[in-house]
C-alpha cells in the first residue's frame, strides 16, 4: 500500500503507516517531490511515528527528500521518531543534524509555520 | 567427575569410591585432635595476617564452627549444612570487608593443617596414608570450593543489590515548566549508566512532550571519551525527537577533557550553570519570568 499523502492547506502530510521497504521509500520520495510542485506546497511533514526501524537507507532517503524539496521551495519536517528508534539511530551513527525534526504532527505544523512565516505573498486588493 | 560444574556441587557424593571404614577412621582422628588442630589453624591464620578486620575471639569462634562443619561434612557426605553455614558466614563477613583471598586462604590453611596431621599420624604406613588421602583430598577440595563459591556469590549478590540501588536513584528527568525538562546528573557516568540515562530521557521527552531539555552535569566529576560521545549521541537522539538540548555545569576539567579529546561539539548548546540554562530554555520557549517587584526596581537592592 502506498504511503498516503494528504494536503492540508499549504502543507503536505505523508503519514507512514508501517515499516517501509526500500522500494516504498523511493516511491514516497518521488511522489512527494512531484506533489510539492503540483500543489505548490510550502511545507512537507513526514510522520514516521509508526516506524519501528529507520535504517541507513531510509535515513538517507529522508535527507534526500528534505534537500530536494527545499530546492523545489518547500521545507520538510520529520515528525514522530520514537524514543527507541532515535536511540538506535544515534547508536548506529545515523543522524539528521541537517533536518528539521519535531515530536509529533502538531509540533511539526507549528514548526513549519515558523519556518515558512513571512514567505507568503498575500494578495491585497 | 572432578570437572563437574561448581553449581551442581551439592548433588555429588563427596568421595564415592572410598570405603566407609577409612572415612570413619579419618573423621575419628580429626575429632580426637580437634583442640590442637583448631589451635594450630588459628595460629596459622594470624601468622598469615588473614582476617585482619576481625577480632581474635571472632576468628576463634568462626574457626571452631568451620572446623566442626568441616568434619561433619566429611563424615556425612552431605554438604547441605556446610553450604547453609558458608552462606550464613559469607553474609556476616562480606559486609565486614573480608576479601576473597582471605576466605580462600583460611580454607586452604585448614586443608593443609589437617593434611599434615594425617601425614604425621600415618607416617609409618605409607599405603594407608595414600588411601586415607584418597578419601580426604577430594572431600577437602570440594569443601574449599563450596566455601569459596558461596563467598563470591554473596559478594556478587551484595554488589548487584548496590548497583540496583544506585540505578534507581540515578537520573530523574524533571519537568520544570510546560515542555521544559531538566536532567541533573550526579556522580560518575559510565557507559551503562549513560545508556540508561539516554533511554530514560527519550521516554520522558515523549511522555512530557518536551521541547527543550537542560542536562546539568555539575555533579559529574570526570568523563572519558566514550561517555563524552554518549552525551553527544544523547543530544542527537533528543534532536531527532524534536527536542533541543542545553548542557550546563561543565566543570573546567570536563571542558578541557572534551576539547582535548576532540569530541565533536558543533551541535552542543552549552550554558555556564543550571540557572543560566533554565533561563536560556525559557527564552527559547517564549517564557518571560517577571519579578513581582520589578515594577519598583529601587526596592530590590
Amino acid at each position: 500500500m502506498p504511503v498516503p499523502i494528504l494536503k492540508q492547506g499549504k502543507y503536505l502530510i505523508a503519514s507512514v503507516q508501517s515499516a517501509l521497504s526500500d522500494r516504498e521509500v523511493l516511491e514516497l520520495q518521488e511522489r512527494l517531490l512531484d506533489l510539492v510542485g503540483k500543489h505548490r506546497a510550502r511545507g512537507v511533514i513526514i510522520d514516521v511515528g509508526a516506524m519501528d526501524v529507520i535504517d541507513t537507507f531510509a535515513t538517507r532517503s529522508f535527507r534526500t527528500v528534505v534537500h530536494t524539496t527545499k530546492l523545489r521551495g518547500a521545507e520538510t519536517v520529520i515528525v514522530g521518531i520514537q524514543p527507541a528508534v532515535a536511540f538506535a539511530m544515534v547508536r548506529f551513527g545515523l543522524w539528521m543534524d541537517d533536518v528539521h525534526t519535531a515530536l509529533d504532527l502538531e509540533e511539526g505544523i507549528a514548526l513549519l509555520d515558523d519556518l515558512t512565516d513571512g514567505a507568503d505573498v498575500t494578495h491585497e486588493r | 567427575m572432578e570437572e563437574q560444574a561448581v553449581g551442581r556441587v551439592e548433588s555429588l557424593p563427596l568421595a564415592p569410591e572410598v570405603d566407609e571404614s577409612l572415612l570413619k577412621e579419618l573423621v575419628n582422628h580429626l575429632r580426637e585432635a580437634r583442640e590442637e588442630l583448631r589451635q594450630e589453624w588459628v595460629e596459622r591464620i594470624s601468622a598469615a595476617q588473614l582476617l585482619g578486620t576481625m577480632s581474635p575471639q571472632e576468628i576463634f569462634s568462626e574457626a571452631t564452627a568451620v572446623y566442626d562443619n568441616y568434619v561433619d561434612t566429611l563424615e556425612t557426605g552431605s554438604v547441605e549444612r556446610l553450604q547453609a553455614y558458608a552462606q550464613d558466614l559469607s553474609e556476616r563477613i562480606v559486609s565486614r570487608g573480608v576479601e576473597t583471598h582471605e576466605v580462600l586462604g583460611i580454607v586452604l590453611l585448614l586443608r593443609d593443617v589437617l593434611a599434615r596431621s594425617l601425614f604425621q599420624r600415618y607416617q609409618t604406613d605409607f599405603k594407608k596414608l595414600n588411601r586415607i588421602l584418597d578419601a580426604y583430598e577430594p572431600a577437602a577440595n570440594r569443601i574449599a570450593i563450596i566455601v569459596g563459591v558461596s563467598f563470591v556469590q554473596e559478594r556478587e549478590r551484595v554488589i548487584g543489590q548496590q548497583q540496583a540501588t544506585i540505578r534507581e536513584l540515578s537520573t530523574p528527568a524533571l519537568q520544570v515548566r510546560e515542555r521544559l525538562l531538566i536532567l541533573p546528573i550526579i556522580g560518575a557516568l559510565d557507559s551503562p549508566r549513560a545508556t540508561q540515562l539516554t533511554e530514560q530521557l527519550l521516554g520522558a521527552i515523549s511522555t512530557n512532550r518536551a521541547k527543550v531539555v537542560v542536562i546539568d552535569v555539575t555533579g559529574v566529576p570526570a568523563i572519558d571519551k566514550k561517555v563524552a560521545n554518549h552525551i553527544v549521541e544523547t543530544v542527537r537522539a533528543c534532536r531527532l525527537m524534536g527536542a533541543g538540548v542545553i548542557i550546563t555545569g561543565l566543570s573546567p576539567e570536563i571542558a578541557q577533557t572534551l576539547v582535548t579529546l576532540g569530541v565533536d561539539l558543533s551541535m552542543m548548546n552549552t550554558v555556564g550553570d543550571l540557572q543560566g540554562g533554565i533561563e536560556a530554555a525559557e527564552r527559547e520557549l517564549g517564557y518571560r519570568v517577571i519579578h513581582p517587584l520589578e515594577a519598583r526596581p529601587d526596592e530590590i537592592t
